[in-house]
């Protein structure tokens, strides 16, 4: 098993900075728009990015959410492990609202399908966007693409993209696994 | 590491262990969310079907599977004995076969025979859930007590428990004393001798014959009706009696010198075990129980199904 690290902590803060940046050059003030993690390990990038657009925005009424798909997941039943959900935490109207949904990895885009069918749950929303950090290109199951991306990086099927955060391991950092 | 709910059935509390009592209320924590917005669905159970088998009366019990159900999006038929082919002298098993032949992925029983669920496990290709079976045991009854109990307090463990009533006869009474020593609690039965099973503080429990003593010692009172359609025998003088010696009436709550919790697993003989003004009081949690029956019946169809595929 081979460890290429593909971002690590300098160019992870710069790179989180940038897709800030870009939501805000994008949405401006926040105020129709929420930004809304996907657990379980989506919140850990949209947790940070909520801290720092409302930072730079210097706002304390940026709306965040943090959305959980156990119960839409197409492979429930399908002889892989129990799925447990994780905590679901949606407070305000989704209905006419702007949503970027944040995850950590791309990679088949079945885990966003579920995502909409969940999120549609809470209402209409105007507009839903996607922000990764990690874009696993040539590999999606389903028409579903990024609207900004950390990186993008090729991969094979047999590959890992493995995302660290200081929150749950050391360091911020971002590795293929390579067979 | 996933976690997994450890039996391929919910046959009663005694087979399960303490992990998946709190699997099933961490997951019912999520479906409690869920049934409390606008859109009150997940898809999850799409692909399975559910035969709703009673061969007992039910309003509560029933309903809950049933909205629970719905709420997973499964697909479900209903059957009650009196108006099935069972009158008719169709055994179980051949009745169940024939619901199963039909695709039926999973079977919510109720029956009055003890050991009906087990049995029926043992012979037909179903996952089976123990909607109560006679005086045995209603595990989803203790799930959702403990789970009101956990909401209402915070925690089970080191709570003190007095289930009043026809302990004989119930078997809310035998779940719920699994599941609460499962989860750390302490549990006391309290009722006249002829109700109060011999040899009952095998499984752990103080006695107690003395309702006032009950309550001054509990943090939580689970009233329990009194079970007349299972006894064969006069077990007390009269229900006014009864009610004299362990209904719960606002004079005796007002006699505590704290707050207790009171809960009934319904239906509620009002004026028997418990009077109209302790039933509607805020101290009572009954109300709760339903509404959280919904959620951890939801948790245990969706950790069962999650098995299966």
């Amino acid at each position: 098993m081979n460890t290429k690290v593909i971002l690590e902590k300098k160019q992870f803060d710069i790179t989180i900075d940038r897709l800030c940046f870009e939501l805000i050059e994008k949405h401006g003030d926040f105020s129709n728009t929420a930004i809304v993690g996907l657990q379980p390990r989506g919140i850990y990038l949209s947790r940070r990015i909520y801290k720092r657009i409302s930072e730079i925005l210097n706002s304390k009424k940026v709306l965040y959410g943090e959305l959980d798909i156990a119960f839409y997941r197409d492979d429930f039943r399908r002889g892989n492990e129990q799925i447990v959900p994780s905590e679901m935490n949606i407070s305000f109207n989704v209905q006419d609202k702007n949503i970027v949904i944040i995850d950590d990895v791309l990679y088949t885009g079945r885990t966003i399908r579920s995502a909409l069918d969940a999120l549609t749950d809470f209402g209409r929303p105007n507009k839903v966007e996607l922000l990764v950090l990690v874009d696993r290109r040539y590999s999606r199951h389903l028409p579903i693409q990024p609207d900004y991306t950390g990186i993008s990086v090729d991969t094979r099927a047999n590959d890992k993209v493995k995302v660290e955060w200081k929150e749950n391991a050391k360091n911020d950092l971002v590795h293929i696994l390579t067979n | 590491m996933s976690k997994k709910f450890s039996q391929p059935h919910l046959l009663g509390i005694k087979d399960i262990t303490r992990d998946d009592i709190e699997l099933v209320f961490e997951t019912a924590d999520n479906f409690k969310a869920i049934i409390n917005r606008p859109i009150k669905k997940v898809p999850s159970l799409r692909d399975v079907t559910v035969a709703n088998i009673f061969f007992e009366n039910s309003t509560r019990t029933r309903i809950s599977f049933e909205l629970a159900q719905k709420r997973l999006s499964a697909d479900i038929v209903n059957l009650s004995a009196s108006s099935s082919s069972v009158s008719k002298g169709e055994t179980l098993i051949d009745t169940v076969n024939n619901i199963l032949a039909m695709k039926v992925d999973m079977v919510v029983m109720r029956h009055p025979a003890p050991g009906a669920c087990q049995f029926l496990s043992k012979h037909v290709d179903a996952q089976i859930i123990n909607a109560g079976d006679g005086t045995h045991e209603h595990p989803t009854q203790a799930l959702l007590d403990a789970y009101s109990i956990r909401e209402k307090l915070g925690d089970v463990k080191g709570k003190k428990i007095v289930i009043v009533g026809d302990i004989t006869h119930s078997r809310v009474a035998l779940s719920n004393i699994y599941c609460l020593k499962k989860l750390g609690a302490e549990v006391m039965v309290c009722g006249p001798t002829t109700l109060i099973p011999k040899h009952i503080e095998s499984l752990g429990v103080k006695v107690e014959h003395d309702l006032m003593k009950a309550l001054n010692w509990c943090d939580v009172a689970n009233m329990l009706r009194i079970q007349l359609e299972r006894q064969d025998i006069k077990y007390f003088p009269s229900l006014r009696e009864y009610s004299m010696l362990y209904g719960l009436n606002k004079e005796r709550l007002d006699k505590l010198n704290k707050e207790i919790v009171i809960m009934h697993p319904g239906p509620i003989n009002r004026g028997v075990e418990i009077t109209s003004d302790v039933a509607d009081s805020a101290h009572s949690i009954i109300l709760d129980q339903v509404e959280n029956g919904v959620a951890t019946r939801m948790a245990v169809m969706y950790l069962l199904a999650g098995q299966q595929g």
